[in-house]
């Protein structure tokens, strides 16, 4: 059974590269274009990993990530964040939070599936 | 029948009984329990204003002149009752400075000028003269009278009898015992006479009840009350042309009410009970209604008197000042007669020893005093205790004074009423007012304008006053009021400069009182004041505004030793006293006297005050510069002193409204700080949100430009996909980055405008044109709705095609996926040109109204599947509007949907007619 990427971005354009990217590494991809949704669908079918973009309509990427962290359930899910805020602040905020990884776009398509690979590898 | 013994025994006891009164107020102050501390002995101290002169000359006055009495008493009044502002700042300035005369407050104010009080003294004594001289006349006349008792006899002229036989001589000795007695016993350095105070009010009650007494008799016993008395009054042509004739006139009233007006500040006997007596500056505020009371009930039967008088002796051969008196003899009434005798006599001695004190402080402190200092005054200084010195040059002074009084009252009081010698001393004091009140408000006013005025004003009085009444008693020959001096008639004293046709009173106060204040102000302005003079100028005129009766005035740079100091002051005022005094010093300043052995400035000072009270303020000086190590602090120093003094408040003044503009600038730059604060925030958040915004597109192209690369075996479709994301994303970059710049520079002011007068029409066209593929792309439908005549505006006409641009990709934007629709409206709304863009999507909700304007802020509610705007057409087309002196707001348009509107004003050149226009573009 593949391990499942929720990807949760509102840039159409954005979700269509990362969606093409995880497929091709053989994950199956689960799409979410705002906080709130991927709340739910986080509920229907928990993901194993989820890429997280921070600005959000509705509920913004950080407490998405708060959402998750607090549910013992999702414990073990790996959670990286992709911001175009460069910040440091943000960063530490992210990590904070309980983020596994930060990346800043715009990112590598190579590095993005090597992280989420490296995470989803069986030997970890 | 009264024995003139028996007269004198009852006149003796009467005078022991005020001495008692005086002994024992004396006691009770050196007791410190004072029984004059209360405003109603105060008052009646100050009814020594009506003396023997309003005991006996009223009546006699009213049986001359009518209602002639009246304004010497509306003038005290008036003073009181309206001017008690002025007497408070008189008392408080004589309280700081320890002023015991009216020749030590003139001779203070214009820089403690020996001249100035040497000459007040002078004209005082010299004015105060037919004042005693009238009070000696009427103790005698009355007793003259009084003695011939039961009959009604008017005694023989004086001049016809030797001195020593002279009733009036006796009178005259024996008040200046007593006056010698009263005020004269010891030296205090304050000139207080608790005693001679208490005594004072004692003998007012004294007169005033004994005229009451007579009055009451008259008209009740003789008569059946004020009715009953009138009506025979009227009966009598003699008494009705009195009071109906109007050729007495009431001319002279104004000139009387002023006299007496000055008088009840300027007579030195007035000043020292008002002033210099004073223990308590509150009393003032009762006596400012109980004097005008006393003065009031005293002229009640001032009438009735003179009328019983007149109807009792019709012929004319009983003097009408002796009335009071007669009557009651006539009508054997003994011991009212006697009770009035001691009234009369009890008013006369009130002035005379209030008076005789008060000169005799003035001729010994600004008189001799002075001169004897300058004489020899480092020998004095030499000398033991000068107290005894002193007190025999006061009770010399007395006697002296009553002795003049007599002389005058000899030589000339007998040809002359009562009223009228009143009056000439009246005059003369009144020469005091301008530079007294002068002196207290205005600071320019100086010795030389003070001693002009008053030489001049003196010297009037004297030629217009006092020298016809010598001619017209035969003393000059009578030519020289007649014809003038020479025979010089513009030089006839009655008719100076031959101003005629006034009374002689009238005429002399005006000549006088305009040389005098003329030659006041006139030598005021022209001479320049001395430093002392300045100085005692602004304490004169500043006094309430200084704390405390002594404020820091110590102008003495040297020092001098305590024994010093003490040794003088014990000269003067008696060890004991000294001691005293002195104690009390060191007490209330924690100082031990006799460990100290140099004196510092204050307690130098305090003696010379003290020192003043004794001897008058230009003698103190004297004395102590003449222990005092060092100089007296040299006069340009002291004003330094002062200049500096007022550069260091001006300084502090300027200081605290430096600090209050400090404090302001603080608070503007804490609100500057706050808001650059706030401005640099916005300005990272700016930075933030164009970092993020311009990632955004860059992800996608850096992301499907790597997948291209990588994946070589990409299909078609899949990679023309890509690659048309990737060149949509970049035109998306490109867009941002113009906008973003077109903003910066809008908001810094630096875009280039070209401000043109343009059809909207066309614009709108144009606008329509580029829009067109964006339209048919999502299939929505466009409406126009134009008015066939727009206003023309003055725009920038790519900025303004930008605006419609932007507001109708806005509205494509946000269009019904299925059916949409897009509406222009243009037109006129309320005298500007309006656009509206309409769409039927689901309009903006109310909160986000005003922040879908700012940078980077999208309404909350995202659309999914559309391109993401850049946020910033919106701000740029408010940017643009606003530029344009327009405004740019959304509303929900009608059904559904949101309306984008803006309103443009009219381009003037459109509100003219199109001929004018182009001419003016032709010039």
């Amino acid at each position: 059974m593949s391990r499942k990427v929720l990807v949760v971005e509102d840039e159409a354009n954005i979700v269509d590269s990362l969606s093409f990217l995880m497929k091709q590494a053989g994950f199956e991809v689960l799409v979410a274009r705002d906080g709130d949704t991927a709340i739910r669908m986080m509920q229907r079918r928990p993901a194993d990993l989820v890429l997280l973009d921070l600005m959000l309509p509705r509920r913004d990427g950080y407490e998405v990530c708060r959402e998750i962290r607090s549910n013992p359930e999702w414990a073990s899910v790996r959670i990286i964040m992709l911001t175009a805020r460069g910040r440091d602040l943000d960063r530490r905020k992210g990590m904070q939070l309980g983020a596994d990884a930060y990346i800043t776009k715009p990112f590598s398509t190579r590095d993005i599936v090597a992280r989420v690979q490296d995470m989803l590898s069986p030997e970890r | 029948m009264l024995a003139s013994w028996s007269i004198l025994l009852v006149s003796l006891a009467y005078l022991c009984l005020l001495f008692a009164i005086a002994y024992y107020g004396d006691k009770r102050a050196d007791a410190g329990r004072s029984i004059i501390a209360n405003p109603y002995i105060y008052a009646l101290s100050i009814a020594v204003y009506c003396t023997s002169w309003t005991f006996y000359g009223s009546v006699g006055r009213a049986a001359s002149s009518g209602m002639d009495f009246l304004p010497i008493y509306i003038g005290p009044t008036l003073t009181f009752v309206l001017w008690g502002f002025l007497l408070r700042k008189i008392i408080r300035i004589c309280k700081a400075h320890r002023i015991t005369s009216i020749a030590d407050f003139i001779s203070s104010r214009y820089g403690k000028s020996a001249a100035l009080g040497g000459l007040v003294t002078l004209i005082a004594v010299l004015g105060i003269t037919p004042y005693i001289a009238l009070q000696l006349k009427a103790v005698s006349t009355s007793f003259n009278v009084l003695v011939q008792y039961p009959d009604v006899v008017m005694p023989p002229i004086s001049s016809n009898v030797p001195v020593l036989k002279d009733t009036a001589f006796l009178v005259a000795l024996l008040m200046a015992a007593f006056a010698i007695l009263f005020g004269t016993r010891h030296i205090d350095a304050s000139e207080h006479h608790e005693g001679m105070v208490a005594a004072i009010a004692f003998e007012s009650i004294v007169k005033l009840v004994a005229f009451l007494a007579v009055g009451v008799y008259v008209t009740f016993g003789l008569y059946g009350g004020f009715g009953d008395l009138f009506a025979a009054a009227a009966r009598s042509p003699q008494i009705t042309a009195l009071f109906t004739s109007s050729d007495s006139g009431y001319g002279h009233w104004p000139t009387l009410i002023l006299l007496s007006m000055a008088a009840i500040i300027c007579l030195p006997r007035q000043f020292q009970v008002a002033v210099v007596e004073n223990v308590n500056e509150d009393h003032l505020k009762k006596a400012v209604w109980l004097f005008p009371l006393y003065l009031l009930i005293i002229n009640i039967f001032v009438l009735p008197i003179a009328i019983g008088g007149m109807l009792h002796f019709p012929d004319g051969t009983v003097d009408a000042d002796t009335f009071v008196l007669t009557v009651p003899m006539a009508e054997r009434r003994e011991g009212l007669a006697l009770f009035v005798f001691i009234g009369g006599l009890s008013a006369a001695t009130g002035m005379v020893i209030v008076a005789a004190i008060a000169l005799s402080t003035m001729i010994c402190n600004d008189l001799i005093m002075p001169v004897l200092l300058r004489l020899n005054w480092r020998n004095l200084a030499e000398q033991g205790d000068l107290s005894g010195l002193l007190l025999s040059i006061r009770r010399g002074s007395i006697v002296t004074v009553l002795l003049l009084g007599y002389a005058y009252f000899r030589f000339i009081g007998e040809s002359v009423a009562l009223v009228t010698i009143g009056l000439v001393s009246f005059a003369a004091v009144a020469q005091f007012a301008p530079a007294m009140i002068g002196g207290m408000y205005w600071r320019g006013a100086t010795r030389v304008g003070a001693i002009l005025g008053l030489s001049l004003g003196f010297a009037l009085w004297l030629y217009t006053l006092l020298l016809p009444l010598f001619a017209l008693s035969g003393w000059l020959p009578i030519g020289f009021v007649e014809d003038g001096p020479f025979e010089i008639g513009l030089l006839r004293p009655y008719a100076l400069f031959g101003l005629d046709g006034m009374d002689s009173l009238s005429h002399a106060m005006f000549w006088s009182l305009v040389a005098n204040i003329g030659g006041y102000v006139l030598g005021s302005l022209m001479s320049r004041p001395g430093a002392i003079e300045r100085i005692q100028g602004a304490l004169f005129v500043d006094v309430s505004g200084r704390s405390g009766a002594f404020g820091g005035t110590n102008f003495w740079r040297g020092s001098a030793t305590v024994a010093d100091l003490k040794t003088l002051l014990a000269r003067f005022i008696g060890a004991r006293e000294s001691d005293r005094v002195l104690g009390d010093y060191a007490r209330s300043r924690d100082l031990n006297l006799d460990r100290l052995r140099e004196a510092d400035a204050a307690l130098v000072s305090f003696v010379e005050r003290l020192l003043a009270g004794a001897i008058g303020a230009a003698s103190a000086r004297v004395m102590v510069a003449s222990v005092a190590k060092g100089e007296v602090v040299g006069i340009e120093e002291v004003m330094k002193i002062l200049d500096e003094t007022s550069q260091v408040i001006e300084y502090s003044h300027r200081l605290e409204q430096k600090s209050q503009e400090l404090q302001n600038t603080t608070q503007e730059l804490r609100a500057a700080n706050e808001r650059l604060k706030e401005l640099d925030k916005m300005k990272d958040d700016f930075i933030s949100t164009v970092s993020h915004e311009l990632r955004t597109p860059l992800t996608s192209i850096r992301s499907f430009s790597e997948i291209l690369t990588d994946n070589p075996a990409l299909d078609t479709t899949e990679r023309e996909r890509f690659l048309t994301i990737i060149v949509k994303e970049t035109e998306r970059l490109t867009r941002l980055i113009n906008e973003i710049l077109d903003l910066a520079k809008m908001e810094a002011g630096r875009m280039d405008w070209h401000m043109i007068d343009i059809d909207p029409r066309v614009v709108i066209d144009d606008a329509l044109a580029a829009t067109s593929s964006l339209l048919t792309s999502r299939s929505i439908s466009l409406k126009l709705e134009a008015d066939p005549w727009l206003p023309h505006v003055y725009a920038d006409r790519d900025r303004l095609m930008q605006v419609i641009v932007n507001l109708i990709a806005n509205s494509v934007k946000f269009c019904d996926d299925a059916n949409g629709e897009v509406s222009i409206l243009a037109g006129q709304l309320g005298g500007r040109f309006y656009l509206g863009v309409l769409d039927n999507g689901p309009g903006v909700p109310l909160d986000d109204r005003q922040i879908i304007f700012e940078k980077f802020q999208e309404s909350s509610e995202p659309l999914a599947n559309l391109p993401r705007g850049t946020g910033l057409g919106l701000a740029i087309s408010r940017q643009i509007v606003e530029h344009f002196g327009g405004r740019i707001w959304v509303e929900d348009a009608p059904g559904r949907g949101a309306a984008f509107s803006f309103t443009l004003p009219v381009s003037r050149a459109a509100a003219v007619a199109a001929p004018d226009m182009e001419s003016q573009e032709a010039l």
